[in-house]
């Protein structure tokens, strides 16, 4: 018996059809992106900036400087800059005449005002750790900002570029969550909870004025719902779309553009390094030549996807491909494994957070495991409440899975307390390197270094990059490929002819 | 011999059938029901297997097997320990009246209030998700329900002639509530039984739904529902074939009370 | 007098009860892991930050202080402010009851639509064809799960014919759109409701039918259809708004989970999402706002009572 009620219906009625698919067309200077979550608030300064930040970056929003399609660093609100030889002292020239949606001019004293914001005792930005490193921020003219920092920090100015430290007028603080007020390209129109936020051009952009009339947000949590929302014209473009197996049916279509591009998002499978036998190195190696990758990305993701060695994807400028250092092999996982003292394998706890990719994956794992005699009992952890609290807090796990997807991060494996429990010398110096470099070249040899000791040590289960399936409507440009971070910019994207 | 009512005989066979299917999923499935075979994800119904594969190759007639036997032991034993308490907490508030009958009854009155689904979502978030969850949860939203039955059930049989007769007798009233009105309401509680474990194999599967069910690799019909949702369009029998067990499960447990119903207490024939 | 006596005792016990139970959801949030301010900020933030969100939102007070804090405010008509969104709950309840109210009322005109006429033939000849079909129909209604329906829905009119959409919420600025957003959600919510009241009906019309008083209507001459009508349907709508109102319940537990396979924004999701993320404030007035519906559901069902049934009406 053979089930195709879809195509069944679908040819016996296209007539019907057509009088009745809901179309909406939209005027030539106006695109709408679906994005799966919608932010609690539009303020990407406070608590989670992901979603916010998706929405609102570029679009409303401006940084110092800004990191572009390729994931480098371009001068945004100021103009240059200049850091001193010790590292220890920034000094930006801003950009004049810039003046934010609400009429107020953006000047030195509005950055010192942000950045200070950020860095104040009862700052609830979440991000706030990657800037404890300015000192203090000074403000000698109106077209000059000065940082002094505590130590050298070749990331910071990568970390003024993110969503999180984007430029805030001052007045707009206490409604900035419902009615943001940037310098950015758009202005907020409407935000329509639940369903979708509008966004039009905003006259007094002090820089190039974009193709675009209006920007559209649209929510759309459920994967077939934003494909059904492309096909019918409703939207524009799905920047991620999280079901792999509705991607494919767009790689034939010449009226979309379907792009396989990387994405930051590394999923591991982190360990606590503390609790035995997950102490063991050589445990945590076993457990990592048990799995084949690439049989687990077909499984979870369709084949969309990259195995990764160590903690970073093919999207950051850093990457190493490091998955040959303990391919799967249950053979010298089996071997390795006595040699550790488990020749009969053992038996965990597996806390996996209700999450499609978390659990699918897991339910794989859990039977490459059981090659090598290693018993795994699945533990579903409600998220992101329970698992917040359980591995995230408490550290009280065995083994967990997540996907990690802030760009860069890899200093994670440094932090103490984490909820890898993970602690190790060689890594920590070789974050250090990374700090005090003066060069790209130091900076890159750096952090080559730190994945090299993770990938050897396996605090976490390396084991895929998600890719960035995005589709979009073959009639536009400048929509971004890749996703050095997680956002949606409009500023150059337009419709061609 | 009087003639079995026909939804006593479908409902019969139905639950039995899946009962059955359940037992012999403990012993043998034609395939391993958490053996995944990743080359042959996806595959139609009589490509590969009775019902085809889900998106890890595992065959869906397998799982569907084994998650009869998930899906209504969570629901029975739910249905069993609410059902005991319900009906304890019903008989005694018939037996004592006064302001224990006043106050059990409104207390069943805001339980039975409660979206059944929220409770179990909050005790879910309390206790993590899982079997013991799932019983604890559906088992307690039983509880105001079984109370309800029996207590009406129960009063009745208090105002019977014969009950006066144990009472002049001397009998306490715990003795005979065990005696003569647990008996007298038993077929009601059993046709209760029945229809409430259909009901809880409806919560369970919602529960399974929404995430906060059975963790995995153990098969439930409603996380299937869940995990197919993406392959609605590609794979369609996926959602078919589980959202057709979890109805026939509850159609057969339904017609099964209702024929209970019908051959116990001939004059509420119910028909529909 | 002594029904208004008894009416304000009753409310009495409720908003005590209610009291209860918001006490009892409160700790139960309380003692389930996980700190709204930590899912927040997100898994980069450090401990500094945490604590200084906790402050803000007020979550560093005491346990009781915060729960009497939260009460006070609902007698003064002040529901709170959500954690996660930071805008007032009330506001938030009031724009996602925009979606459910509908959802779920046209959920139950399009059961009761269904039911009503199925029901009232069903009983004109018992075991006849048109009962045992709205027997089979009421059997397999109530065996379904409404998601399920919702997913099958979605399968055959929303991706197979394109008919509908298959999912989210337009708004109601979009017009024509947002009611054909709700229809496909309101039919896998009202059909286990119409066939739960197919049933009850079919049941109270045969009752009635052998009472004495359409007997003797009958034997003054009516007709059989005037008898129905006039006397034999009236007085079987007693069962059937009972049945009805007995349901709420089950229609806001069916729209937290057709709310969820159709991806709208009405308050069963937002119960849910406010539950994962621990906004304590949401859930407690979200919960409040159930226990009152089911309660002013039941006046109104004992109104109806009154208006609907002669006996009752001559004593009131």
């Amino acid at each position: 018996m053979r089930l195709t009620l879809p195509s069944l219906l679908k040819s016996a009625s296209t007539a019907a059809l057509l009088c009745v698919t809901p179309t909406v067309v939209l005027a030539a200077g106006d695109v709408s992106f679906v994005q799966a979550v919608e932010p609690p608030g539009l303020d990407p300064t406070v608590s989670s900036p992901v979603a916010a930040g998706q929405v609102v970056w570029q679009n409303l929003f401006e940084g110092l400087v800004t990191i572009d399609a390729a994931g480098e660093i371009q001068p945004q609100l100021a103009s240059a800059w200049e850091i001193s030889e010790d590292g220890l002292t920034y000094t930006f020239t801003l950009v004049p005449d810039v003046s934010f949606h609400n009429g107020q001019a953006f000047s030195a004293e509005t950055a010192k005002f942000t950045l200070e914001r950020i860095l104040s005792e009862d700052s609830t930005n979440g991000q706030k750790a990657l800037y404890t490193v300015i000192d203090s921020v000074e403000a000698p003219d109106a077209a000059t900002l000065v940082l002094h920092l505590s130590a050298a920090s070749s990331d910071l100015l990568y970390w003024l570029g993110f969503p999180a430290a984007v430029m805030i007028e001052p007045t707009s603080v206490e409604t900035n969550a419902t009615d943001p007020v940037g310098t950015g390209p758009f202005k907020l129109d409407e935000w329509r909870k639940g369903d979708r936020v509008i966004m039009s051009a905003f006259d007094g952009y002090w820089g190039e004025t974009p193709a675009l009339d209006t920007v559209t947000a649209r929510f759309i949590a459920d994967p077939q719902a934003q494909v059904a929302a492309l096909k019918s014209g409703q939207v524009n473009i799905v920047a991620e779309l999280a079901a792999p197996e509705l991607f494919g049916q767009f790689v034939e279509d010449d009226t979309f553009v379907a792009h396989v591009g990387s994405g930051e998002m590394e999923v591991v499978a982190g360990m606590n390094n503390t609790r035995p036998p997950f102490d063991n190195a050589k445990v945590r190696q076993a457990l990592m030549m048990s799995i084949d990758r690439n049989l687990l990305i077909e499984a979870v993701k369709s084949g969309y996807g990259t195995p990764i060695g160590t903690h970073f994807s093919p999207a950051s400028p850093y990457y190493e491909d490091l998955t040959g250092l303990y391919p799967y092999d249950p053979e010298a996982a089996k071997a390795l494994l006595a040699e550790a003292g488990y020749p009969d394998g053992f038996e965990f706890t597996f806390k996996v957070p209700t999450r499609t990719y978390a659990q699918r994956s897991a339910e794989i794992m859990q039977a490459f495991f059981a090659q090598i005699g290693v018993t795994a009992t699945i533990a579903s952890s409600d998220f992101p409440a329970a698992w917040v609290q359980e591995v995230f807090k408490d550290t009280d796990y065995d083994m967990t899975i997540i996907g990690h997807a802030e760009p860069l991060d890899i200093g994670i494996y440094a932090r103490d307390p984490y909820y890898f429990n993970y602690t190790s010398d060689a890594f920590d110096a070789a974050m250090a390197d990374v700090a005090a470099a003066a060069t790209p070249e130091a900076r890159a040899a750096g952090y080559k270094a730190a994945e090299e000791v993770v990938a050897k040590d396996l605090p976490a289960l390396f084991l895929y990059s998600e890719p960035k399936l995005g589709v979009w409507d073959a009639g536009l440009t400048g929509v971004w490929e890749n996703g050095p971070v997680p956002s949606n910019d409009m500023t150059d994207v337009a419709w061609a002819d | 011999m009087k003639r079995l009512p026909l939804s006593l005989v479908l409902g019969g066979l139905i639950t039995g059938a899946l009962v059955a299917a359940a037992l012999i999923s403990r012993f043998w499935t034609p395939h391993d029901p958490v053996g995944m075979d990743i080359l042959n994800r996806l595959k139609a119904p009589g490509d590969v297997g009775l019902l085809g594969t889900d998106q890890i190759g595992r065959d869906v007639f397998s799982i569907l097997m084994a998650g009869a036997w998930t899906s209504l032991g969570i629901a029975f034993a739910a249905t069993l320990i609410g059902g005991t308490i319900g009906t304890l907490v019903g008989v005694t508030a018939a037996a004592r009246g006064g302001w224990l009958e006043r106050l059990v009854m409104s207390v069943n009155g805001v339980l039975f209030a409660f979206p059944p689904i929220l409770s179990a979502i909050l005790l879910g978030a309390l206790m993590g998700p899982g079997a013991v969850t799932s019983i604890t949860a559906i088992g307690l939203f039983m509880i105001p329900v079984f109370a309800r039955v029996t207590r009406g059930a129960a009063l009745q049989i208090w105002s019977r002639d014969y009950i006066q007769a144990a009472r002049m007798a001397g009998k306490g009233q715990a003795l005979i509530t065990l005696e003569h009105v647990i008996p007298n309401i038993s077929a009601q509680i059993i046709v209760q039984l029945a229809i409430q474990t259909g009901l809880g194999i409806l919560t369970e599967a919602g529960l399974s739904f929404l995430g906060m069910g059975v963790s995995p690799p153990t098969p439930s019909w409603g996380r299937m529902l869940s995990e197919a949702q993406t392959f609605l369009s590609s794979a369609p029998h996926l959602v078919l074939a589980p959202g057709c067990a979890i109805a026939l499960a509850v159609l057969g447990l339904n017609l099964l009370g209702d024929g209970l119903r019908d051959l116990t207490d001939p004059k509420r024939g119910s028909g529909a | 007098m002594p029904p208004l006596k008894k009416f304000s005792r009753q409310i009495a016990g409720l908003v005590l009860l209610l009291a209860v139970t918001s006490l009892v959801i409160f700790l139960a949030i309380e003692a389930a892991p996980g700190d709204p301010a930590q899912i927040m900020l997100g898994t980069n933030a450090q401990a500094d930050t945490v604590a200084a969100l906790r402050a803000e939102l007020g979550l560093d007070r005491p346990l009781m202080v915060r729960y009497l804090a939260w009460l006070g405010g609902v007698f003064t008509g002040d529901l709170g402010t959500s954690y996660t969104y930071g805008t007032p709950v009330a506001e938030l309840i009031g724009e996602r009851l925009r979606v459910t109210l509908p959802l779920t009322a046209m959920a139950t005109l399009l059961a009761v639509a269904i039911s009503l006429p199925l029901g009232v033939w069903a009983a004109q000849r018992p075991n006849g064809p048109v009962d045992t079909l709205a027997s089979v129909f009421s059997q397999f209604g109530i065996a379904v799960p409404n998601f399920w329906i919702g997913l099958l829905l979605i399968l055959g009119l929303a991706l197979g014919l394109g008919w509908f959409p298959t999912g989210g919420f337009p708004g109601w600025g979009a017009g024509w759109l947002a009611v054909q957003a709700l229809i496909l959600p309101a039919v896998a919510l009202a059909l286990p409701q119409a066939a739960v009241l197919t049933r009850v009906t079919r049941a109270a019309v045969i009752e009635v039918t052998n009472e004495d008083f359409v007997r003797t209507a009958r034997a003054k001459g009516l007709t059989r259809n005037r008898a129905l009508w006039r006397h034999t349907v009236p007085n079987a709508l007693l069962p059937v708004v009972t049945m009805l109102g007995l349901q709420i319940p089950f229609l806001i537990s069916g729209a937290v989970l057709v709310e969820n396979v159709f991806t709208l924004p009405g308050i069963g999701t937002l119960a849910y999402s406010a539950l994962s993320q621990r906004d304590l404030i949401v859930v407690q007035n979200v919960v409040l706002l159930f226990a009152i519906v089911v309660m002013v559901v039941n006046v109104i069902v004992d109104a109806l009572y009154v208006l609907l049934d002669p006996r009752l009406r001559g004593r009131a």
